[in-house]
């Protein structure tokens, strides 16, 4: 049983909409209906169905009409044509106050550039949604803390929001959604301002949050792998009409059309997959300070079998084995530099998968991902082949 | 060759129309001319029968603390204010501030509205824009002619020019204001499910605060150099000091008076601007 229904929407920007649809109707593309009646196409005929407890991703590049489908939805901008059904209901056409209805019960949204009210506390923006409502002042408030807590800023409900990061601004936007209890949530790029690293760690937060939510969320962005990552199913969008729509697996292993494939082409694991993608943050010891035995301490604790050796600035210098630092502890040798091995695997940041499996396969140890001389970060096997085969975390946004 | 036609009457029309108004709104200008200028008599009376030394004391607190705290404004308005006292004019200080304050609710009270519903409708804005350009571009002693003839000399005359002559800023940047507030905050609120009033006082208004503020500043200002052009249809206070002292060619007292005038002027600038900036 689907939560929305969209049928047939479409958006047509200008005077002489009619006119536009038909030509729309006889297959005349964006830019003729535009030459010709001065119309501008947002989107076109848009039919999908979204279930309950599933992330529907909404993905196309600028000017795709992705932004101006998900305003359509609850309806911040006017549908030309179509609906949008919701419990049974047509919010393309019911009267204003059902309307504000569904967007105060049923629908919450999380901006951009997260759109929190400058004059209000953290505590007052996420009670916003209550407070218009009606909702006395201790049971909004209580609602809101809890939603608060949930995104982890429960220490923060009385600072502003221009005292918190873009990350915690925006945990707040999500905050502000929830406390609403809505049945589904809008996320217009919800995390596209965030810089890549904060970005990630929002998306897993999303993906736990919604194990326990199981809300139905339409997660718009334009970033490939965000959709990848956090879609359920994916919506792909050219020119405001949906070229496909599928699993992540079946856009990868099936595009639909030409667009589609050049779109997803960059993500052909072993083509495009570098070794950024995969390294991990490596367990080094430092040479000007460490001796054999806190190498071994460090290998026992972390459970390996060599240790990765650099100077105080991170210049690689080769790496220790586990049996010979053991070796060295006996005999009481105090300079790593005897032990030290340098016949190192190296590869840059940039080296691709394939290139990977080359040196990977005849080395005991890590391979060092190396830049000016400067360890990055190890691959270890385990990596390499989990991610050829799709899975297992792999660091896209790097 | 240019005299093709007459001199077109449009200074007779205007005054056939002003006399006309005059007569057929007497009904409502005499109450609002007596009533309201009952209420003006009373409330300068009241701020005159407040001994100064307390005023000059109040005044010099709150721009204390209106001020974050800091000494400059307080200490000149002490001295400007017992400056003011010094030279007898303290009678005709409140006289002006009463003047000053009233008017300037007033522009306030009418102003904010108007510029709500400008920036809500682009109908509005398109018709009322051109008429805020007249008022403003129109000499100020214009004004003074039709106040005459509705309400007669004194107070209330006076307060009608300065509203007509100082209510455009408070419109205009309560409108601008209002449509600067960006669109994902009014998204949001709308996505929340706003009412259109909820949307004007928990979002805009609250948005466009500063700005609105700015207006108000301006309107103030306007206000007291029209009360004190307003003299010159017998509005008392300090403009009335130099409008004598021009008669009779008396540049120290007219230089006096003026001084007062200005002292006033920063006083009340200074005060706005600091709960503008203070609030933000």
């Amino acid at each position: 049983m689907p939560v929305i229904k969209v049928e047939g929407l479409s958006k047509v920007f200008g005077k002489n909409t009619k006119e536009a649809l038909k030509l729309l109707d006889e297959g005349k593309s964006k830019e003729d209906i535009l030459k010709q009646t001065g119309n501008t196409v947002g989107v076109n005929r848009a039919t999908f169905e979204v279930e309950a407890g599933e992330v529907f991703v909404i993905m196309g590049l600028s000017g795709s009409g992705k932004s101006t489908l998900v305003r359509l939805l609850n309806r911040l901008i006017e549908p030309t044509e179509g609906s949008v059904i919701i419990d049974g209901e047509d919010l393309a056409k019911v009267n204003k106050d059902i309307l504000r209805r569904v967007r105060r019960e049923k629908m919450s949204m999380v901006f951009q550039k997260f759109a929190l009210f400058p004059h209000r506390t953290i505590l007052e923006n996420a009670e916003f949604g209550l407070e218009i409502q009606g909702v006395e002042k201790e049971k909004r408030s209580k609602k809101a803390k809890e939603s608060l807590e949930l995104v982890g800023l429960g220490d923060y409900i009385h600072q502003h929001p221009e005292q918190l990061s873009g990350g915690m601004q925006q945990r707040v936007g999500l905050a502000r959604a929830l406390a609403n209890d809505p049945d589904v949530l809008l996320m217009d790029e919800a995390f596209s301002a965030l810089d890549p690293l904060i970005r990630k760690d929002m998306q897993d937060e999303l993906l736990d949050l919604q194990v326990s939510m199981q809300k139905t969320i339409i997660f718009i962005t334009h970033d490939l792998d965000e959709a990848l990552r956090i879609g359920d199913r994916i919506a792909l969008m050219k020119d405001g009409s949906i070229v496909q729509i599928g699993t992540p697996e079946e856009i990868l292993v099936n595009p639909a059309n030409d667009y589609v494939e050049r779109f997803v082409e960059d993500v052909d694991r072993s083509k495009v997959l570098t070794a950024e993608h995969i390294m991990k943050r490596p367990e080094t010891i430092n040479i000007e300070k460490h001796g054999p035995r806190v190498a071994l301490e460090r290998m026992k604790e972390e459970g390996i079998s060599s240790i990765y050796v650099t100077d105080g600035k991170r210049n690689l210098k080769g790496y220790v084995l586990a049996d010979d630092a053991s070796e060295a502890r006996k005999n009481e040798v105090r300079d790593l530099n005897e032990i030290l091995k340098t016949d190192v695997p190296t590869v840059s940041k940039d080296t691709s998968m394939h290139d990977i499996f080359e040196v990977i396969h005849n080395t005991p140890v890590p391979i060092a991902v190396v830049e000016d001389g400067k360890l990055l970060g190890i691959v270890v096997r385990g990596a390499v082949i989990a991610a050829l085969a799709g899975e297992g975390e792999v660091n896209l946004n790097a | 060759m240019l005299d093709f036609i007459e001199k077109i009457r449009i200074a007779e029309a205007i005054e056939f129309f002003t006399d006309w108004l005059t007569d057929a709104f007497s009904f409502l200008f005499d109450p609002i001319k007596n009533q309201f200028g009952d209420f003006m008599d009373w409330s300068s009376d009241q701020l005159s029968a407040i001994p100064p030394i307390i005023i000059i004391l109040i005044v010099g607190i709150l721009a204390f603390f209106v001020s974050g705290k800091r000494f400059g404004l307080a200490a000149f308005s002490v001295i400007g204010l017992w400056l003011i006292y010094n030279q007898g004019l303290w009678e005709h200080l409140m006289e002006t501030f009463a003047l000053v304050l009233i008017s300037s609710l007033l522009s306030i009270l009418v102003g904010v509205p108007i510029g709500i519903l400008m920036s809500k409708s682009k109908t509005a804005e398109a018709i009322i824009t051109p008429i805020l350009d007249f008022m403003q571009t129109m000499p100020a002693f214009v004004y003074l002619i039709p106040a005459v003839a509705f309400f007669g000399i004194g107070m209330v005359p006076g307060i009608f020019a300065s509203l007509i002559f100082a209510t455009p800023p408070t419109v205009r940047f309560t409108n601008l204001g209002i449509r600067q507030v960006s669109t994902e905050l009014v998204e949001a609120s709308d996505a929340f499910g706003s009412t259109g009033s909820q949307k004007l006082f928990k979002v805009e208004l609250p948005m466009a605060k500063s700005t609105i503020m700015a207006g108000i500043n301006q309107t103030v200002m306007l206000s007291l150099s029209m009360v004190v052009i307003a003299s010159m249809i017998g509005a008392p206070g300090l403009g009335r000091d130099v409008l004598s002292s021009l008669q009779r060619a008396e540049a120290g007292t007219g230089f006096v008076a003026g001084i007062s005038i200005v002292i006033l002027a920063i006083i009340i600038d200074r005060f706005t601007q600091n709960l503008n900036t203070k609030r933000k």
